[in-house]
């Protein structure tokens, strides 16, 4: 259950919802349904490809799955024609320019941290997005954010690979580290 | 009384220091996973796992549950004091409890949310106490048809009794029943589904899904919505959660009915969010004077915070006893069951008694610490949310992508998590439920082969479902439940005729 699902007493509704909207709940429902029966397709090949029938020691490897692929297809095709045959759409947004703005501001440095961490390890990604975050998103002093990354990598270090032996990857810094 | 016998033999298992300091780390932790917007019990739980994967089962289980009985303690505080309600299940406590403490009586709705929560919790573990064992010896006699029938009932009663739209039930089960499938093939051990790629000969991690799904979603929406956060302060004195105390008597009623409301919805696939509207909305039915719930009124935080307790500890019933978890986190903590090296189902009271009860008797011993310690440091957890959200977000995604990395040591898998962390955003926002999801992708495998070895078993033959009075009744049972919704429908239109 989502925040969004928060009603009751002194809910509050944040400002900024007079933004244009992006997208509509119906449309984004559509394409979600689209993309599921396409990817419902490709696993029935998949599975039909296994081998879906039966032999002497029962089902193959591929029949629940292949069945599975067609009830997923028919409960989204069931969803799509309920939506088209319906007589009055909802007109519910999915995401305001204000809110994929804010979606986005959160999604990209998340998307960057996975590349870092790739190349530089965890460590290093976590430091650069923890101070970046904090200090080009949150607005918060640079001193304060580096500190509280500096502070935060470390004992995410301790705990983890140091504490509880849980190995994280650390990329070029390993070296350093002489693990 | 065989049962207080081995509560007893639990406890001595407890009573080591290195347990009963993981006891307080989980719950200190728990209460931060509670509290914090973006990190939710399943998801907490989940990417605390890793943290185990080195300790013996019993240890490991302990810690893990005290998170759990930690995060839904710690729900409570940011319904109450901030009108945020830090779990879905603390949703109705935000009804009652925040125009408390807009009237200067946080400490009252906070003393009365946690010890609610500890009743709730105390009679769903004696339940467990008394019934688990029972169960699970019953469930010994169960062979492959009768388990697939069980699985099968469970996904059924997600149909049946769902409120979410039907097809959008089934395409959240069967998209996770696919993915469980990805990978090798257990019985045959074929390849599926892997299209040539190496990554996918593990399969897909549940965990990582739950970590994707559940934090780094969770997030999205958080970033979405912009918390503001204004809360009430609240010092709690002895003073009055002894007042609390003396007054919680008088509501008896309500207590008993939300406590049974959650053990139910609990041992069903119903859940804690479920429960704590249910225990909100029947107390206020059954109330002399209706009309002051939701201008606080204790008896508003007394219902769904017993309720949800209640719930959230039932879960863990069916899990102990058969295998199959009650709720998001109760699967979880099954999947730390099967890294751990044990087999879930009934043999786990025969083969890990030191583990089945060690666990049983941390639920009571978790509690009791868990009370005292949220009612002696709010003030310090309430604080926590007065750190900018720009600071915590980026320090949960880091959390979640260790979680993530660390099941199985493969950066593919924080990959995964952030593509599930699209989905699931998208997922909620179009009312596609994920829980269901979680559980096919949980159960997926075990449900797949308990289908195949009785049709191996039968030699084919779809009657085995139905061989004996039992199987046969649990088979029937789920059917019914799953074309529930066309039956309710039949029925409504031939009373209006």
């Amino acid at each position: 259950m989502s925040k969004s699902d928060v009603g009751g007493a002194g809910g509050e509704t944040p400002p900024g919802e007079m933004s244009p909207a992006v997208v509509s709940v119906r449309t984004v429902d559509v394409v979600v349904s689209l993309l599921l029966v396409a990817l419902a397709a490709l696993l029935a090949f998949d599975n039909w490809r296994t081998g879906m029938g039966w032999d002497s020691t029962g089902p193959q490897a591929g029949y629940f799955p292949f069945y599975l692929s067609v009830i997923l297809a028919a409960a989204c095709v069931y969803g799509l024609a309920k939506e088209f045959l319906a007589r009055e759409h909802t007109k519910e947004v999915f995401v305001t320019r204000e809110q994929l703005g804010r979606v986005l501001q959160v999604f990209f440095p998340t998307l960057a941290f996975c590349l870092v961490t790739q190349w530089l390890g965890l460590y290093v990604a976590s430091f650069l997005l923890v101070a970046g975050f904090m200090i080009f998103i949150g607005r918060i002093a640079a001193w304060k954010s580096l500190l509280t990354a500096l502070i935060f990598v470390l004992v995410m270090f301790v705990v983890f690979d140091v504490a509880f032996d849980v190995i994280m990857p650390k990329g070029p810094l390993e070296a350093l580290f002489g693990r | 009384m065989e049962a207080l016998g081995l509560l007893l033999y639990g406890f001595k298992v407890l009573m080591t220091w290195k347990i009963l300091a993981l006891m307080m780390a989980g719950l200190v932790l728990g209460i931060f996973v509670g509290v914090l917007p973006g990190l939710g019990g399943p998801n907490g739980v989940a990417i605390l796992l890793p943290l185990t994967f080195t300790m013996d089962p019993t240890s490991a289980i302990v810690m893990l549950s005290c998170i759990y009985w930690g995060a839904l303690f710690g729900g409570a505080i940011t319904s109450i004091l901030f009108n945020i309600p830090g779990e879905a299940w603390s949703v109705a406590t935000t009804f009652d409890g925040y125009p408390m403490a807009q009237q200067g009586k946080a400490a009252e709705a906070l003393t009365a949310a946690f010890t609610s929560s500890f009743i709730g919790s105390l009679v769903a573990v004696m339940l467990i106490t008394f019934l688990a064992p029972g169960i699970a010896s019953f469930a010994l006699r169960f062979g492959p048809p009768e388990f697939f029938a069980v699985y099968f009932l469970t996904f059924c009663s997600f149909v049946g009794l769902g409120r979410e739209e039907k097809h959008k039930t089934i395409i959240s089960m069967t998209l996770g029943l696919l993915l469980a499938g990805v990978g090798m093939d257990t019985v045959s051990g074929q390849l599926r589904m892997t299209f040539g790629l190496n990554d996918l000969l593990r399969g897909i991690n549940f965990l990582v899904a739950v970590i994707g799904l559940f934090g780094i979603s969770e997030i999205l929406l958080t970033m979405e919505e912009r918390l503001a956060l204004r809360g009430h302060a609240a010092n709690i004195s002895p003073r009055v959660v002894l007042k609390v105390w003396k007054e919680m008597p008088r509501y008896w009623m309500t207590l008993l009915r939300s406590s049974a409301i959650g053990c139910w919805l609990g041992i069903t696939p119903g859940g804690a969010i479920a429960a704590s509207f249910m225990g909100y909305n029947l107390a206020k039915r059954f109330s002399k004077e209706p009309e002051s719930f939701g201008k606080g009124r204790i008896e508003g935080v007394f219902a769904p915070e017993t309720a949800a307790h209640a719930s959230g500890t039932s879960a863990l019933l069916p899990m102990l006893a058969l295998g199959i978890p009650g709720s998001g986190t109760a699967a979880i903590l099954l999947g730390g069951l099967m890294v751990w090296g044990l087999n879930p189902g009934p043999l786990l009271f025969v083969e890990h008694k030191e583990f089945v009860w060690g666990l049983i008797a941390s639920m009571y011993l978790g509690n009791v610490v868990g009370l005292v310690l949220v009612l002696t440091t709010v003030p310090l957890f309430a604080a926590v949310l007065r750190v900018p959200f720009s600071a915590i977000a980026p320090m949960i995604i880091v959390s979640c992508a260790i979680g993530a990395f660390a099941i199985q040591n493969a950066m593919f898998d924080i990959w995964l998590m952030l593509v599930f962390g699209v989905v699931g955003y998208v997922f909620k926002k179009i009312g596609i439920p994920l829980a269901p999801f979680t559980l096919a992708l949980v159960l997926g495998n075990r449900a797949e082969d308990s289908f195949r070895l009785s049709m191996i078993g039968a030699g084919g033959d779809l009657r085995v479902f139905w061989s004996n009075g039992l199987v046969g009744s649990i088979t029937t049972l789920a059917v019914i439940l799953l074309f529930w919704p066309v039956i309710s429908a039949l029925m409504a239109r031939l009373k209006r005729r």
